[in-house]
C-alpha cells in the first residue's frame, strides 16, 4: 500500500518545527509503524535528507522508548506501544500524521524525540523502597497476599512511556505517578515510606510542570499497558490520608 | 496540592445545594401558599437562635465561599494546564479515545454556570430584572416570570450547561476524593449521569410547568 | 590455519581462590582488602551499563558511599535491554522442597554450559542466587505468588527442579525497575551522576591502569572526558552483530570492544546462544525479531510437512504427511529437547526444504491437540497473552492456525575475559553481566542471565572492586593527559571520517549484509569452508563500508545515523574475531554444532582433550592477526560427560 506521513520535524529544541508530509511506497501490511519509518529514512537518507528521529530500542512493546501521537492519538489506534502497531491498521492511501509527545514537561529535543527526564526525577523523589542491598530478610519473612500482590502488579507494569501525558487534555503525568504510588503502597514492604512518597512524588510531579488531574481519563484509555484510571483514586486517598495525618506538604 | 481536594469538596456543597435547591422549587405545585411559606421558613429558620434570614445568610455566606475557592481552584488548574502544553506546543491532529463533551466544556460551562447565577439572582432573587412584573411574592415572581418563552428558553440553556457540569463534575468529585475503586467506575459513571439528569429535569418542571399553564 | 592467528601464552585466573569450592567465595571476601567508608567518598567509579549488572552495582556502590557516574544510552536508565527479559529468575531456595541446592544449581549450569565455564565461578553465582531473590523482594519487586502469600517457582529450560521465579512473562522488566528505582534512590541521594543519551566511544587507559572514558553527549555531540579510580562496564551483548536479534536495536559491542582494543582480552567472542521460538521474519525491513516463550514447547508440538515444497494451509495437510521431527529423532524428550537442539533441527527442516512461511524459514508450532486434550479455555489462560502477541505481530490467530516459529539470535556467552574479582586484563577495569564471559561456558541456561547480571552486580564486585580500589585514589587526571587527549581526538577523528565518506549505501544495508554473513555462517552450524568464506566477505565489507557509507547530518546534534554507524564499524571487527574463533574451535559445543565435529548419528561431538579451556583473544591491529591466549578448565567437582538427548 501506499501511505502519505506528515510528520513532525524539528532540528533541534530551539528550532520552530513543522509538519513535513512525505510519501511512502510499498508498504507491508506486515510492517511496524517504525519499520514503516526505518523505509522512509532509508530513503531520505539515499536522497541526501536527514532521516526522521524517533525513539525506540526493543521494539516489542516493554521498554517504553518509543512513542508518537498518530492521526491525533498517543500511540495511535490500537491499544499497543508504537513499535507494535503494524501497518495492517491502516488502510491504502491513508494520510498519518506524526507528531512527538507535546507537553512542557517533555520537551522536543528532535523531530519526534523528546526528553522524559521529568519521570526520572518524580521517582527520585520516592518511587523507591529503601532497602539498601544485603539488608533484605529472606523473601518469605513476609507473605503478600495474593490479591494486594496482583494489585501491585498491574500497577507495575507501566513502563514509563509518557502516553498518558501526551494524551492528558491537562497534559498531566498522573498516571504514571499513580501507577508508581500503586506499585510500591500495595505491598508490605512499601508502607514505611508510603505516606511520605505519595506527597513527595505528587510534589515534583507539579514541579516539573505537568498540568494537574481532572480525572478526563484520556490517559488509561491510550495507556499501552492498561494501567487502570481507578490508580488515580487510589493516589488521590493516599493523598488526601498522607496530608489529614499531617504529612507536610 | 490540596487544591483539586478543595475543588472536589466545594463542588460537592455546591451539588447539595442545588438538590436542596430543586426540591424546594417543585414545591411550586403546592401553589402559592406553601412555596411562599416555604421561601419564609427559610428566612426563619434557626430562629431565635438566629437572627431573621441568619440561616440563609450563612448558607450564602458558605455559597459564595465555596463558588470563589472552586473557581479559583477550577482557575489555577487551568492556567497550569496551559502551561502544562503552551500555545507553540499543541496538536495539529488531535483525537479523543474516550472523553466525554462533559469533560470537554467543565471549563466554560463553569463560567456559564455563574454568569446565568448572577442573573439568576437578579431575577428571582432581588427582582431587579423582572420580565413578566416584579412582585412581593416569590410564587408570582417564579410564574410571572416563566410565563415569557425566552426567559425560559434562557433557564433551559443554562441548566444544560449545569447538567453537563455536573456530569462529569459528580465523577470527578469522587474520583478525586479516592472513591473510584476497580470495578466501581461503571456504576459511578451511571450515578454521575442519573443524578445530573435528575437535577436537571427537577430544576426545568417548575418552568415548563408555568409556561404551559399548569401552574398558574 | 594458523595465519588467521597467532597463539601466545597461556592465561591464568589469578584471584580464584583454592580449596573446598563452597568455601571459596567466603575466603575472597576475606582476602580482599576493605576501603574504610570515609575514604569511599574520596574514590570515584564509573560505570557503564544501568541494565540489571550496571544499575545494581551503580546502587550498592553508591550507597557504600563510594562516587558513581554512569551512562546509558537510553533516555533513562529504566530502559536498559535487561526490560525485555521474559521468562525467569533462577536461585537455590529450594522453596519447593524438591532436591535442589546450591550444589544442583552449580552443577545444571556447568553441565548446561558444556563444560565450558569455570567451576569457582559457577559455585558463586549459585551460593549469591539466594540473597538476590530476598534483595528484590525487599525492593518490591512483585513476584508471582500464590494463594497462600508466598513466592511461586516454575521449572524453567528442561530442568527437573523448579527454581525459576518469574513475574509474568516480564520478569526482566520487573527486576530492572527495582535495581532502578534503588539507583534513582542514590541519584536523589547525590552519590551517583546519571548521565543518559550519553554513549561510550574511548576506554582511557594511563600507566596501564583504566581511568576514564570518552562519551558522546548524543543531544549536543559534544565530546566528554570523564575520570575515575576505576571503571565498570556492564554494556550488555553484542548479539546485533547479526543485525537480526532478539536485542533491542541500540545493543551494542562498542563498549566493549574498544576497551579489548586497549588491551583488555576478549573471550570466546563465537559463543552464541540461538533461541528455538521466535517469531519468524516476514520481509526484509523486518527489523528486530521477537521472542516467544519457551514455555510454548511445553503443550505445542513442532512439526513440518514431509514433501519439500508443500505450500498448502497447514490444517489442510493430513496428518500421515506431516513431521514430527523432534519427537522422531529425540523420542525420550521430543519437543523438550534443549535450545540448541531445537534449534538447529529447525535449521535443517528449513535447508532440506521443508520450511513455512515466507522464505521458508519457519516450523509450525501447533496447539490444535493441546486445544483438543486441555480445552481451548485451559490453553486461553496458560498462554494467551503470548498468543495475543503472536496474533499482532502475524496478524494470524494461532488457535485456529498453527503459529509459525524460527530460531533467533538470542545471548552472547561471549565477552570481555575477566578474572574471579571481574576485573579484566586492564587493570581498574571490570566487567559485569552479558558484557563478560565469565560464568554460562558455552551455552546459557534459561532464566541464568537475569540471575547472573543482578549476582555481579549486587553481590561479587561490590565485594571485589575494593580490593583495587583500596590503593586508590589514584593520581588525578585532566583532559590535558595525553592518553586522554588522544583518546578524545580518536574519537572525533573517527566521527569525522565516518560523516565525511558520504557514500551510497545506508549503514542498515550494510549491517543487514553483515548480519546474512554472520547467520549463515557463524550461526547455529559452522564449518572451515564456511567461516573462511564469511571472514574474506566480512573484510571486503568492511572495506566498502569506510568507502561508500552515507551518514547525513553533523555531529553537533542529535544524530542517530551516526550512532548506529559507530556501532556498526565496531560489529565489523568483532565479526572478524567471532569467526576466527568459531574457525579455531574444531568441536562441537554448547550452542554451536561444527559441521566436522560430530558423531555417526550427526549429533555434536566436543573435543575435551583439545578444547577445554577459555579463549581469550589479543588485538593486535584491524585486520591483523589477533593473538590467542588460553586458559585451562579444570573441573574438580563435575565430572566431563557428552550429552545425549535421544
Ligand atoms: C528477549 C530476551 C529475553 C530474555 N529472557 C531472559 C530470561 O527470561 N531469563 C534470563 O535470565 N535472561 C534472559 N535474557 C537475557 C538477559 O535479559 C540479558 O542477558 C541481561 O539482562 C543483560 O543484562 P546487562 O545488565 O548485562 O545488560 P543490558 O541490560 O543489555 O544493559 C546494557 C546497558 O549498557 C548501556 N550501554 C551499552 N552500550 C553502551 C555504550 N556504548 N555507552 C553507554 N552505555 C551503553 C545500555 O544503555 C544499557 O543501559 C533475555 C534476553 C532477551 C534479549
Ligand atoms: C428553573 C429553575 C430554578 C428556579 C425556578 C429557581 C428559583 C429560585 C427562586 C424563586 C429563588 C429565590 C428564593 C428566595 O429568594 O426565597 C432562587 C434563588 C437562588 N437560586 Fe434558583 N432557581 C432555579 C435554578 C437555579 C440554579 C440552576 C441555580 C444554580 C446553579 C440556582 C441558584 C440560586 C441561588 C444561588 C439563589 C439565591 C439564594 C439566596 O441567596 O437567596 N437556581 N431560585
Ligand atoms: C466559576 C464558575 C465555575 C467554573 C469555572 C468551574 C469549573 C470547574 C472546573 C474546571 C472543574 C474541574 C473539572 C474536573 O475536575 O474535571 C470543576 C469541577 C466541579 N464543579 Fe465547577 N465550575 C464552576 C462553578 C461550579 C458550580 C456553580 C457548581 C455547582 C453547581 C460546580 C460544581 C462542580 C463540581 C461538583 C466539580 C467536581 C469537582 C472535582 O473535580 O473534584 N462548579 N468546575
Ligand atoms: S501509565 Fe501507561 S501510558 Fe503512562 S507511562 Fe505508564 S505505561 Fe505509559
Ligand atoms: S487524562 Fe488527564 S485529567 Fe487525569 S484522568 Fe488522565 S491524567
Ligand atoms: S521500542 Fe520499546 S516499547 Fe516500543
Amino acid at each position: 500500500m501506499n501511505i502519505t506521513l506528515r510528520v513532525w520535524r524539528q532540528k533541534s529544541r530551539d528550532d520552530e518545527g513543522r509538519m513535513v508530509t512525505y510519501q511512502v511506497e510499498d508498504v507491508s501490511p506486515d510492517m511496524s509503524f517504525l519499520e514503516m519509518l526505518d523505509v522512509l529514512n532509508e530513503k531520505l537518507t539515499l536522497d541526501g535528507h536527514e532521516p526522521v528521529a524517533f525513539d525506540h530500542d526493543c521494539r516489542e512493546g516493554i521498554c517504553g522508548a518509543c512513542g508518537v501521537v498518530i492521526n491525533g492519538v498517543a500511540h495511535g489506534p490500537e491499544t499497543t506501544t508504537t513499535c507494535q502497531l503494524h501497518m495492517r491498521s491502516f488502510k491504502d492511501g491513508d494520510v498519518i500524521d506524526v507528531e512527538p509527545w507535546r507537553a512542557k514537561a517533555f520537551p522536543v529535543i528532535k523531530d519526534l524525540v523528546v526528553d522524559r527526564g521529568a519521570f526520572d526525577r518524580i521517582i527520585q523523589a520516592g518511587g523507591y523502597i529503601s532497602a539498601p542491598t544485603g539488608t533484605a530478610p529472606d523473601a518469605h519473612a513476609m507473605p503478600v497476599p495474593k490479591a494486594d500482590a496482583d494489585r501491585a502488579f498491574d500497577a507495575a507494569t507501566c513502563i514509563g512511556c509518557g502516553a498518558c501525558v501526551a494524551a492528558c487534555p491537562n497534559a498531566s503525568g498522573m498516571l504514571f505517578t499513580a501507577a508508581k504510588v500503586t506499585h510500591l503502597g500495595m505491598l508490605p514492604q512499601g508502607q514505611p515510606e508510603r505516606a511520605a512518597r505519595v506527597v513527595k512524588m505528587v510534589n515534583q510531579h507539579d514541579e516539573e510542570d505537568f498540568g494537574g488531574c481532572t480525572n478526563i481519563g484520556e490517559c488509561a484509555a491510550v495507556c499501552p499497558k492498561g494501567i487502570p484510571l481507578d490508580t488515580i483514586s487510589q493516589l488521590n486517598r493516599d493523598l488526601l490520608g498522607s496530608l489529614a495525618s499531617g504529612n507536610p506538604k | 496540592m490540596a487544591l483539586k481536594a478543595a475543588m472536589a469538596v466545594t463542588g460537592a456543597i455546591l451539588v447539595l445545594f442545588l438538590i436542596a435547591h430543586m426540591y424546594g422549587n417543585l414545591m411550586i405545585f403546592g401553589g402559592p401558599q406553601t412555596f411562599d411559606t416555604y421561601s419564609a421558613h427559610l428566612r426563619e429558620l434557626g430562629e431565635p437562635m438566629l437572627p431573621y434570614e441568619g440561616f440563609l445568610w450563612i448558607m450564602r455566606v458558605v455559597l459564595l465561599a465555596s463558588v470563589l475557592v472552586h473557581a479559583y481552584a477550577a482557575v489555577t488548574l487551568w492556567m497550569r494546564a496551559r502551561r502544562a502544553r503552551p500555545a507553540g506546543q499543541r496538536y495539529h491532529t488531535k483525537k479523543s479515545v474516550q472523553r466525554s463533551y462533559a469533560s470537554y466544556t467543565m471549563r466554560w460551562g463553569g463560567v456559564v454556570v455563574v454568569l446565568f447565577v448572577i442573573y439568576h439572582i437578579l431575577h428571582l432573587t432581588t427582582n431587579d430584572i423582572a420580565p413578566g412584573g416584579a412582585s412581593a411574592s416569590p410564587y408570582e415572581r417564579v410564574v410571572n416570570g416563566f410565563q415569557i418563552w425566552w426567559v425560559v428558553l434562557s433557564y433551559v440553556i443554562a441548566l444544560a450547561a449545569v447538567g453537563f457540569h455536573l456530569r462529569h463534575g459528580i465523577w470527578s468529585a469522587v474520583a478525586t476524593l479516592g472513591g473510584n475503586r476497580a470495578g466501581r467506575q461503571r456504576s459511578l459513571n451511571i450515578i454521575a449521569t442519573g443524578l445530573s439528569l435528575v437535577v436537571t429535569i427537577g430544576f426545568l418542571i417548575p418552568p415548563f410547568a408555568v409556561l404551559l399553564g399548569l401552574v398558574k | 590455519m594458523t595465519e588467521l592467528y597467532i597463539e601466545g601464552a597461556p592465561i591464568k585466573d589469578e584471584k580464584a581462590p583454592e580449596g573446598p569450592i563452597e568455601q571459596r567465595w567466603d575466603k575472597r571476601r576475606f582476602s580482599a582488602k576493605l576501603v574504610n567508608p570515609a575514604n569511599r567518598r574520596k574514590l570515584s567509579v564509573i560505570i557503564v551499563g544501568t541494565g540489571l549488572a550496571g544499575a545494581s552495582a551503580a546502587a550498592t556502590l553508591g550507597e557504600a558511599g563510594y562516587q558513581v557516574t554512569s551512562f546509558c544510552y537510553q533516555d533513562s536508565p529504566r530502559r536498559a535491554h535487561s526490560i525485555a527479559a521474559q521468562g525467569g529468575i533462577n536461585a537455590a531456595k529450594n522453596y519447593r522442597n524438591d532436591g535442589d541446592s546450591i550444589y544442583r544449581l552449580f552443577y545444571d549450569t556447568v553441565k548446561g554450559g558444556d563444560f565450558r565455564s569455570r567451576e569457582s565461578n559457577v559455585y558463586r553465582l549459585a551460593q549469591v542466587s539466594v540473597e538476590i531473590i530476598d534483595q528484590c523482594v525487599a525492593q518490591g519487586v512483585p513476584f508471582a505468588r500464590e494463594y497462600g502469600g508466598l513466592l511461586d517457582n516454575r521449572s524453567f529450560g528442561g530442568v527437573q527442579v523448579s527454581r525459576t521465579f518469574y513475574a509474568r512473562g516480564q520478569t526482566g522488566q520487573q527486576l530492572l525497575i527495582g535495581a532502578y528505582q534503588a539507583l534513582e534512590r542514590q541519584i536523589a541521594a547525590g552519590t551517583v551522576r546519571m548521565h543518559t543519551r550519553h554513549e561510550m566511544l574511548e576506554l582511557i587507559v594511563v600507566d596501564g591502569r583504566a581511568r576514564g572514558v570518552i562519551v558522546r553527549d548524543m543531544v549536543s555531540g559534544e565530546i566528554e572526558t570523564h575520570f575515575a579510580d576505576a571503571v565498570v562496564l556492564a554494556s550488555g551483548g553484542y548479539g546485533n552483530v547479526f543485525f537480526l536479534s532478539t536485542n533491542a536495536m541500540g545493543c551494542n559491542v562498542t563498549a566493549t570492544w574498544r576497551a579489548h582494543r586497549k588491551g583488555a582480552l576478549f573471550a570466546n567472542p563465537c559463543y552464541t546462544q540461538i533461541h528455538p521460538t521466535c517469531i519468524p521474519v516476514s520481509g526484509d525491513y523486518q527489523s528486530k525479531l521477537t521472542l516467544m516463550s519457551e514455555s510454548l514447547r511445553n503443550d505445542g508440538r513442532i512439526w513440518v510437512p514431509k514433501e519439500a515444497g508443500d505450500d498448502r494451509d497447514p490444517r489442510q495437510i493430513p496428518e500421515e504427511e506431516r513431521d514430527y521431527y523432534l519427537e522422531r529423532i529425540y523420542p525420550s524428550f521430543g519437543n523438550l529437547v534443549p535450545r540448541d537442539i531445537a534449534s538447529r533441527a529447525a535449521k535443517n527442516v528449513c535447508d532440506e526444504g521443508r520450511g513455512v512461511g515466507p522464505g521458508g524459514l519457519g516450523v509450525y508450532l501447533d496447539f490444535a491437540d493441546a486445544i483438543k486434550r486441555m480445552g481451548l479455555p485451559a490453553v486461553e489462560a496458560k498462554y494467551g497473552n503470548l498468543f495475543d502477541m503472536y496474533q499482532r505481530i502475524t496478524g494470524e490467530n494461532p488457535y485456529e492456525v498453527p503459529m509459525r516459529i524460527y530460531p533467533a539470535v538470542h545471548y552472547t556467552m561471549g565477552g570481555l575475559w575477566v578474572d574471579y574479582d571481574l576485573q579484566s586484563t586492564i587493570p581498574g577495569l571490570f566487567v559485569t553481566g552479558e558484557a563478560n564471559f565469565s560464568d554460562h561456558g558455552a551455552n546459557r541456561l534459561g532464566a541464568s542471565a537475569l540471575m547472573q547480571g543482578l549476582a555481579d552486580g549486587y553481590f561479587v564486585l561490590p565485594n571485589t572492586i575494593n580490593d583495587y580500589l583500596a590503593s586508590g585514589p589514584f593520581e588525578s587526571l585532566d583532559e590535558n593527559t595525553p592518553e586522554a587527549k588522544e583518546a578524545a581526538d580518536a574519537v572525533r577523528a573517527r566521527i569525522d571520517k565516518l560523516l565525511s565518506v558520504n557514500g551510497n549505501r545506508t549503514v542498515d544495508s550494510f549491517h543487514k549484509e553483515l548480519g546474512h554473513i554472520m547467520w549463515d555462517y557463524c550461526g547455529m552450524e559452522r564449518s572451515e569452508e564456511g567461516l573462511r568464506k564469511a571472514i574474506e566477505r566480512i573484510r571486503e565489507l568492511r572495506d566498502e563500508f569506510w568507502q561508500n557509507v552515507k551518514v547525513t547530518g553533523t555531529n553537533e546534534e542529535l544524530n542517530q545515523a551516526l550512532e548506529k554507524a559507530g556501532r556498526v564499524a565496531d560489529f565489523f571487527e568483532l565479526a572478524e574475531l567471532m569467526c576466527i574463533d568459531a574457525l579455531h574451535r574444531r568441536e562441537s559445543c554448547g550452542g554451536h554444532f561444527r559441521a566436522e565435529s560430530q558423531t555417526e548419528d550427526g549429533e555434536a561431538l566436543r573435543h575435551d582433550d583439545e578444547f577445554a579451556y577459555v579463549a581469550a583473544w589479543e588485538f593486535t591491529g584491524t585486520g591483523e592477526q589477533p593473538v590467542l591466549h588460553k586458559e585451562n578448565l579444570e573441573y574438580e567437582y563435575v565430572e566431563m560427560k557428552q550429552r545425549s538427548y535421544k
